[in-house]
């Protein structure tokens, strides 16, 4: 469950878990979270919560909304960031699962109309059985999210809420090295071509290609087509991919070329 | 009796559990004669994923090519008679043995005919195809975020940092009753579709499924085996799955002779 901690000067003043699907912020009493400073307008922002994730909107509030040291009108809440209104402070605390916990929670699940229903005040910690004359596919566009909307149903996995992570984007492979070639014969000799994508193609189509695979562990070199193999130190490859050291040479649709690393 | 399409078309699939999981609960499957291709990703506690996806492949698989040998013209009712026939067979497994409650799957799948695919898809295993340098998707995800990026409420970027993911709005098996979605469109020559599990695309960005289709694509072995490769170096947090279906050359249906088409053309 995402958790806004509210504090001021550094003073912790209030945990304020996000329970519901519109979370309102203003200095007026009928805000769910009422900041009673002149700085916050009557109705300052609102966080809309939709399972694991929290949008922040300004209500167009006099001295505007901050998040992480910049103005916004509307942002997707990342844990770890801090919203300001005037002198107060709204942590966001999202915490992803460890990554040992990690592959169960990122299971794929359905989402069901009649799990999307159940207010979070009521919803049991188990899931609620699923009546049998249930023919709703899904949530169509149109119908609303209500409030801390849980997940679940007839047998799934138990509803993951508080921690569901979300994979890390693909990080580049072998982000700390980068090999490079250079040609060392025929018209284009003493060109160079750094390596920095996750595959280049060398060779000419049609011909004989080969292909150097930029992976976490290394370079790797792999034939593509023709029927000549590509040749690395003067030994013919099968069809396997190769790993290539530094200062190996390779010979390709009869232009040669070194492979070295460059940092 | 149907033409054999295996002149006119490449496929090639791999289907891995990935670096973290220890079951493969996707399933691929393949029949190049008759233009076929199935993949789904299944869904539901110990082995019932791999149940459901497994059922879904096997019966949409085997009751396809039997209407397609016979030579059945309507594909998309064809299509929507079989994912309705699956969806019962993985519904009511799952209804009458509590192990396999609660089961489900995903389903992406193609079918080739006179020089057309037919499309259907239920939850977020997606299609994509590379045209003439252009890479796309095809289809769009039956899941809670695409529905937050219609809507507006998401950018396409933002989408990639949600907690989220992993939601579908569809999915067969799960309920008595299921909608696929099914497109036809007019293939080409020199098109490439990839089929794939969200283990793919959750893991490795499009431009670089784009430059592997591209570079490759004269050994889509080797292509099927990158694509792979790079959701596990980059993680492999879920199961990755991917059929690759190259278009070799036309095929038209044969009902239709050269001098049919000629007057068709000449009309």
């Amino acid at each position: 469950m995402a958790k806004l901690i509210l504090s001021m000067d550094g003073l912790v003043l209030k945990e304020l878990p996000l329970l519901k699907e519109r979370t309102t912020i203003g200095r007026k009493p009928h805000n769910d979270i009422q900041i009673d400073n002149l700085a916050i307008s009557g109705e300052h922002a609102v966080i809309v919560t939709i399972l694991n994730d929290s949008f922040l909107e300004d209500m167009n509030s006099t001295n505007g909304t901050y998040v992480n040291g910049q103005p916004i009108k509307k942002h997707f809440l990342q844990n770890n960031d801090v919203v300001e209104l005037g002198k107060y402070r709204l942590k966001y605390i999202n915490e992803t699962p460890t990554q040992s916990q990690a592959p169960d929670f990122e299971k794929t699940m359905v989402l069901r109309p009649d799990m999307m229903r159940k207010a979070p005040a009521d919803a049991p910690a188990a899931s609620p059985a699923r009546p049998q004359t249930d023919t709703q596919t899904g949530f169509r566009p149109g119908q609303s999210l209500p409030a801390g909307s849980s997940m679940g149903g007839s047998g799934l996995p138990p509803p993951p809420q508080p921690l569901a992570p979300s994979a890390p984007p693909p990080v580049a492979a072998s982000a700390n090295q980068l090999g490079a070639i250079q040609i060392l014969n025929g018209a284009n000799a003493g060109r160079e071509l750094e390596l920095t994508k996750t595959l280049t193609t060398l060779g000419k189509p049609g011909l004989q290609v080969a292909v150097i695979t930029r992976r976490p562990q290394g370079y790797f070199i792999t034939h593509v087509e023709g029927s000549n193999l590509p040749i690395v130190n003067g030994k013919q490859l099968d069809a396997q991919a190769h790993p290539l050291e530094d200062h190996d040479v390779i010979e390709i649709a009869g232009v040669k070329m070194e492979f070295f690393i460059k940092r | 009796m149907t033409q054999d399409l295996s002149q006119a078309l490449q496929m090639v699939s791999r289907s891995h559990a990935g670096m973290v999981r220890t079951h493969n609960e996707d399933a691929v499957f393949t029949r190049v004669d008759v233009g076929l291709a199935v993949l789904a990703d299944g869904m539901g506690g110990y082995n019932a994923g791999e149940v459901a996806s497994g059922m879904a492949t096997a019966v949409i698989g085997a009751e396809l090519e039997q209407g397609l040998l016979e030579g059945k013209r309507n594909v998309s009712e064809m299509l929507e008679t079989v994912i309705g026939n699956a969806n019962n067979a993985i519904y009511q497994a799952a209804e009458s043995q509590p192990q396999y409650s609660g089961m489900g799957t995903t389903l992406v799948m193609g079918v080739f005919r006179d020089n057309h695919i037919s499309v259907a898809h239920i939850g977020d295993s997606r299609m994509y195809r590379l045209r003439g340098g252009v890479f796309e998707a095809v289809t769009r995800d039956h899941s809670l975020l695409q529905e937050q990026i219609d809507s507006g409420m998401i950018t396409e970027e933002d989408a990639r940092r949600s907690q989220n993911k992993n939601l579908v709005t569809r999915a067969l098996g799960v309920d008595p009753v299921v909608e696929p979605e099914i497109h036809t469109y007019e293939t080409a020559p020199g098109d490439l579709y990839l089929f794939c599990s969200d283990g793919l695309n959750d893991m490795v960005e499009n431009e670089d499924i784009a430059l592997t289709l591209q570079a490759l694509s004269a050994n889509l072995d080797l292509a099927a085996e990158q694509l792979v490769q790079m959701a596990n170096d980059n993680g492999g947090r879920d199961n990755v799955s991917v059929i690759l279906v190259k278009v070799l050359q036309p095929f038209p249906a044969t009902e239709r002779g050269w001098l049919a088409r000629l007057l068709g053309w000449l009309k």
